[in-house]
């Protein structure tokens, strides 16, 4: 799938701002805080959402009223909606017939077992908690074995085995040589499936590569600390004489740090409060919020 | 039209709480003829016009709203409409097999009511032919008119209360000419023409009416379904 200079605004909203990006066969994690952008992208890649500019295509076709791409592919949306007075069988049975296929009875099957609902397939799905219902939005996406996969938050609601699950059946379907894209605001999450990672910030493309490179961009950044030890005075002389401290600040019983290179610093400060014989009580990032560390990237 | 739409369709307005709204509006109907028929006898022409008023200009609009916005209306709201839209049946055979949906759900809870309730208070079998048929016309056009707004807008109960309301019964009773636009008018004029004479009173001619009728229902489907095929649906950023 091909985004080439898409944007899309609402109003005087830009929801995503001039994105260009190439999603391939294996895992593509979307990775950006809430609000960034990545259900709108998705929407223009699933052919809901036309981009106010720009285009985005799937094998060179476009995907926008385009109803025949959705034999290729498969879309589990994030919104809950479906139609709960459905069971599970009857919902994922009625997906293999609209795509018209020979033994949709079988596919569907096929589909709720791959994602072990089989044993409540019976019920409605308005008796779903939340992790059931995302289990048969998938087998309701898979059904027609599609080549690539969209997926909108799809570990929201889950709980931690379905999350287990869920990862190994999408690094299955990637090692298979499917296109799979998936979206999410928590960095482990992204870094545990995806080989490439998208970021995404406030509409605008902001950093791309496998995990360790966005691992590095994100942890190795200046960072704020509050440390409270027996000798805070003795610690911030010790700390500063490193290259990774870029400033160290007494408030009465704490003491604030600026790491400039988090790694050497998290390695630093045990060895230096050790070797001073300093006890640590107390250590806290001041900025670790997930707003702050995307905050950053968009910056660099 | 696609099996699957139809079932999927069918079982939403079977199953929630618009059966039985559309179920009370029958048996209302029905009720009503039955009181009329216990009180004593009643002319003919006193059937015609208290049908006219009661079924073609009260329910049938009232019902149309709520069959036409209701086959797919709460899909986009809710947004449901995601799972049968990202499958690869083109939009306008969606769309033909809600209306058709839509028409059945008509001609069971409106338009056979309304030729009950004629017999019940004794009206003769072309009369209840004739407000039968008047009554599909009209059902069918809103239908797919109020199926279109539901595409087109959120609002599309309210814009079609005010037709039906304003419209319809206000502006059409003052102003002449707006009885050319009314799908009311146009279902009198098809009744009118089925009835013996006399019996029904229609403000538009009936070739005007049967292409307003005919044009009005093909236009309103073509359009649902390309309107369809370019619906947005809203995310959460």
């Amino acid at each position: 799938m091909q985004i080439e200079n898409c944007s899309r605004w609402f109003g005087n909203v830009v929801a995503v701002n001039d994105v260009t990006m190439t999603i391939g066969p294996g895992i593509t994690g979307l990775l950006g805080p809430n609000g960034a952008g990545k259900s709108t992208l998705i929407h223009m890649l699933a052919g809901f959402l036309p981009p106010s500019a720009g285009t985005v295509t799937l094998d060179g076709g476009p995907v926008w009223k385009n109803h025949d791409v959705y034999r290729t592919i498969g879309i589990v949306p994030e919104r809950e909606a479906t139609y709960d007075s459905l069971t599970g069988r009857q919902f994922v049975l009625a997906s293999a017939e609209l795509h018209g296929l020979d033994d949709a009875g079988a596919a569907a099957s096929r589909a709720l077992a791959t994602v072990a609902m089989e044993d409540a397939a019976h019920r409605r799905i308005g008796e779903y908690s939340k992790g059931m219902k995302q289990r048969v939005k998938m087998a309701s996406a898979l059904v027609h074995d599609p080549a690539v996969l969209l997926l909108d938050e799809p570990f929201n609601g889950m709980d931690p085995r379905q999350r287990l699950h869920l990862i190994e059946l999408l690094r299955e379907m990637g090692a298979e040589g499917r296109t799979v894209l998936f979206s999410s605001h928590i960095l482990e999450e992204v870094e545990q499936l995806a080989s490439q990672i998208e970021v995404l910030i406030a509409g605008r493309y902001a950093a791309s590569g496998d995990y360790r490179e966005i691992r590095r961009l994100m942890t190795d950044r200046p960072h704020q600390y509050t440390v409270i030890s027996s000798d805070n005075r003795m610690l911030a002389a010790a700390l500063v004489a490193d290259a990774s401290t870029a400033a160290v600040r007494l408030n009465g019983d704490a003491l604030h740090v600026d790491a400039s290179e988090f790694l050497r610093f998290a390695e630093l400060l045990p060895l230096v409060a050790r070797d001073a014989g300093i006890r640590l009580f107390e250590v806290t990032p001041a900025d670790e919020s997930l707003e702050s560390v995307f905050a950053y990237l968009v910056e660099k | 039209m696609n099996r699957t739409v139809l079932r999927l369709t069918a079982q939403a307005m079977l199953g929630g709480r618009r059966v039985l709204l559309v179920s009370a509006m029958a048996v209302i109907l029905i009720g009503l003829a039955l009181l009329v028929r216990l009180i004593g006898d009643i002319s003919e022409p006193d059937i015609a016009a208290f049908l006219q008023v009661v079924s073609l200009a009260t329910l049938m609009p009232l019902f149309g709203l709520i069959v036409g916005t209701g086959t797919i209306g709460p899909e986009i709201d809710d947004g449901s409409i995601i799972h049968l839209l990202s499958k690869p049946v083109p939009r306008p055979v969606i769309i033909h097999s809600k209306l058709v949906v839509a028409i059945v759900a008509t001609v069971a809870f409106a338009v056979v009511p309304t030729a009950l309730a004629a017999l019940i208070m004794g009206a003769s079998g072309s009369l209840a032919l004739a407000l039968a048929v008047g009554s599909l016309a009209a059902g069918a056009v809103y239908c797919v008119m109020f199926m279109l707004l539901a595409i087109l807008t959120r609002h599309a109960v309210i814009i079609g209360l005010g037709y039906a309301l304003i419209w319809e019964s206000l502006v059409g009773s003052l102003v002449p000419g707006a009885r050319n636009l009314s799908v009311q008018q146009w279902a009198l004029a098809v009744t009118d023409a089925l009835a013996s004479p006399g019996l029904i009173t229609a403000n538009v001619g009936l070739v005007l009416a049967v292409t307003l009728i005919i044009g009005g229902f093909v236009a309103a489907t073509w359009y649902a379904g390309s309107r369809l095929r370019v619906l947005t649906l809203a995310t959460d950023d």
